[in-house]
């Protein structure tokens, strides 16, 4: 490996069990980790774990293995605190993934502080999950939705945001790292005007918390969310940070056992917090799965993760261009600026049958509009192709698609006569 | 050179067959693949025998799915209302002749789909005009 690369990808590769599968013969060329990442054996052990040694309920049981589940389930939310650096564990709230975090905040905290004619502010370049919920919010509420737009360089237009800011937004809601473009957003300096006007603000970490050193306190942010299962843990994993004094202000989200502190017929009082918050039994295992995972980034150091992956990009970026004619690729041409992400279209052949023809050669990226349909809508394209970095991405993966990139050149010949309607 | 992108198939989507709009269809829809966000609109007429007499496409899209409409439409021109309508899924993948993946059975599907709708459509309309009643 480059010396210049702080990890060294082909030792990262034998922790993590799916290498020792072939397909087609080779080795997974797997860049579609912006989606969701694969995970080390030290999560799946850590699950397996808690399933064949201590798997009781958490916060219930008088014996040792319920005492057990509640320290390692407990253990993992102080894991977690610690790797966004939230200044309390008790912020954290378990939930299964970055969607039902935001659907929390907009629930709970939205419906009882946005009213008719509020403004809500996010941004075009939001995924889905930071923009539906919005929508469904601001109908009901008959509230303003207004949206920062973004420049052929894939960033967010300073001076929108700006004018946005003078309508006295209640909410700022955007993403720390686009999940389509890669597009780091400057998210203190936007929190912090967004504070200024009075606004609280969710930041979207779905995409930054795998790929670079998170400090929610540094960001200043009023909600942090994000996934696990992009962050080398288990799917149904993720979380949700939010300052002590909104949590306990906000009524419950979903209700029921675990999130009480005592119930009549008529009457229930709740839960301290994050309890509050996690009605029912959780997913113990991938609670203790996300701990394990945060452990595994945290001892590789997440300087060195968002290094390695500033540098891959920064290869992608020079290698394609000049291995695969035409190529167009999208997003801010800087690899600072953008990370662990390469999106791009080629003019011969749609995303999809260049997914189709790359899967042939064990590379897997996403094609699609990558549940960004408006991102899209600006850029003036159906759908693109992703390609997205972790810690077991190499060089060698990103030659394995230029190579793999040229074949599907080599097929498609020329571009279709008819382009479009 | 892939199976899957045999010279028919790409001949199909460089030069797709029906490419375009008619200006009075009896019926027409546009139909999407949530997947991948690709559309493509069909438009076509029936003759007083109930035939189809005309049929176009437009819009964006893979491969597999410009392919697909490009064909069916080949396919459609000509035959009676009922035989398009009972056309199946397994049809489409009989004149397409290659093996689709179930991650790829949308694209190639899509085009089939949207026609059928543009039937269902055109029926509603026809029976309540029929009727003098709208549903």
């Amino acid at each position: 490996m480059n010396a210049s690369f702080p990890l060294d990808p082909e030792a990262i590769r034998r922790d993590f069990p799916i290498f020792e599968r072939e397909f087609h013969g080779r080795r997974l060329a797997y860049m579609d980790s912006a989606a969701t990442a694969l995970k080390p054996r030290v999560v799946v052990e850590a699950m397996n774990e808690y399933n064949t040694r201590y798997s009781a309920n958490v916060h219930r049981g008088i014996y040792t293995i319920g005492e057990e589940a509640t320290a390692a389930y407990e253990g993992a939310r102080e894991k977690v605190a610690r790797f966004i650096n939230a200044p309390d564990p008790h912020e954290v709230v378990f939930v299964r993934n970055a969607t039902e975090a935001v659907n929390l905040v907009a629930y709970a905290w939205g419906r009882s502080n946005i009213g008719r004619a509020d403004a809500i502010v996010t941004t075009e370049m939001e995924h889905h999950s930071n923009l539906v919920p919005w929508q469904l919010l601001a109908q009901e509420k008959d509230a303003d939705l207004e949206f920062v737009p973004f420049d052929a360089s894939g960033r967010l237009i300073g001076d929108s945001y700006e004018v946005l800011l003078r309508t006295r937004p209640k909410l700022v809601a955007f993403t720390h790292k686009s999940n389509a473009l890669g597009t780091l957003n400057d998210v203190r300096s936007m929190v912090a005007q967004a504070h200024e006007v009075g606004a609280l603000v969710l930041v979207d970490g779905a995409q930054a918390v795998p790929h670079l050193p998170v400090d929610v306190q540094d960001i200043g942010a009023d909600f942090y969310v994000f996934s696990g299962h992009k962050v080398l843990g288990p799917g149904g994993s993720g979380a949700l940070w939010a300052r002590r004094e909104l949590l306990e202000a906000m009524p419950p989200f979903m209700s029921g056992g675990e999130m009480i502190h005592s119930v009549h017929l008529r009457h229930s009082t709740f839960a301290d917090i994050p309890h509050k918050f996690e009605a029912g039994t959780p997913d113990v295992a991938a609670a203790i799965g996300l701990g394990a995972a945060v452990d595994y980034l945290t001892a590789l150091d997440m300087e060195n993760v968002a290094a390695h992956e500033e540098r891959l990009t920064a290869y992608a970026l020079e290698l394609l261009p000049r291995e695969v004619p035409g190529i167009r690729i999208h997003g801010p041409a800087e690899p600072a600026d953008r990370a662990g992400i390469v999106t791009f279209t080629l003019p011969e052949a749609h995303a999809h049958d260049v997914a189709t023809l790359l899967d042939r050669e064990a590379i897997a990226i996403r094609a699609g509009h990558h549940c960004t349909q408006p991102l899209h809508e600006r850029l003036g394209e159906t759908a693109t192709g992703r390609a997205s970095f972790s810690v077991y991405s190499s060089t060698d993966d990103i030659d394995r698609l230029a190579v793999g990139l040229r074949g599907v050149q080599r097929i498609f010949g020329r571009s279709p006569a008819v382009a479009g309607a | 050179m892939d199976d899957l992108y045999r010279d028919e198939i790409l001949e199909h989507y460089r030069e797709p067959h029906n490419f375009g709009t008619l200006d009075a269809p009896d019926a027409s829809y546009e139909g999407h693949n949530p997947l991948c966000g690709d559309r493509i609109t069909i438009m076509l007429s029936v003759d007083d025998a109930g035939n189809v007499s005309d049929v176009a496409f437009s819009g964006r899209g893979c491969a597999i799915s410009q392919a697909s409409a490009s064909m069916l439409t080949d396919e459609v021109r000509g035959l009676p209302l009922a035989e398009v309508e009972a056309m199946k899924n397994q049809d489409i993948l009989d004149l397409l002749g290659i093996e689709i993946s179930p991650a790829r059975l949308k694209c190639a599907l899509l085009s089939l789909d949207t026609l059928h709708h543009a039937l269902d459509e055109r029926d509603g309309e026809t029976a309540a005009a029929a009727g003098g009643a709208g549903s």
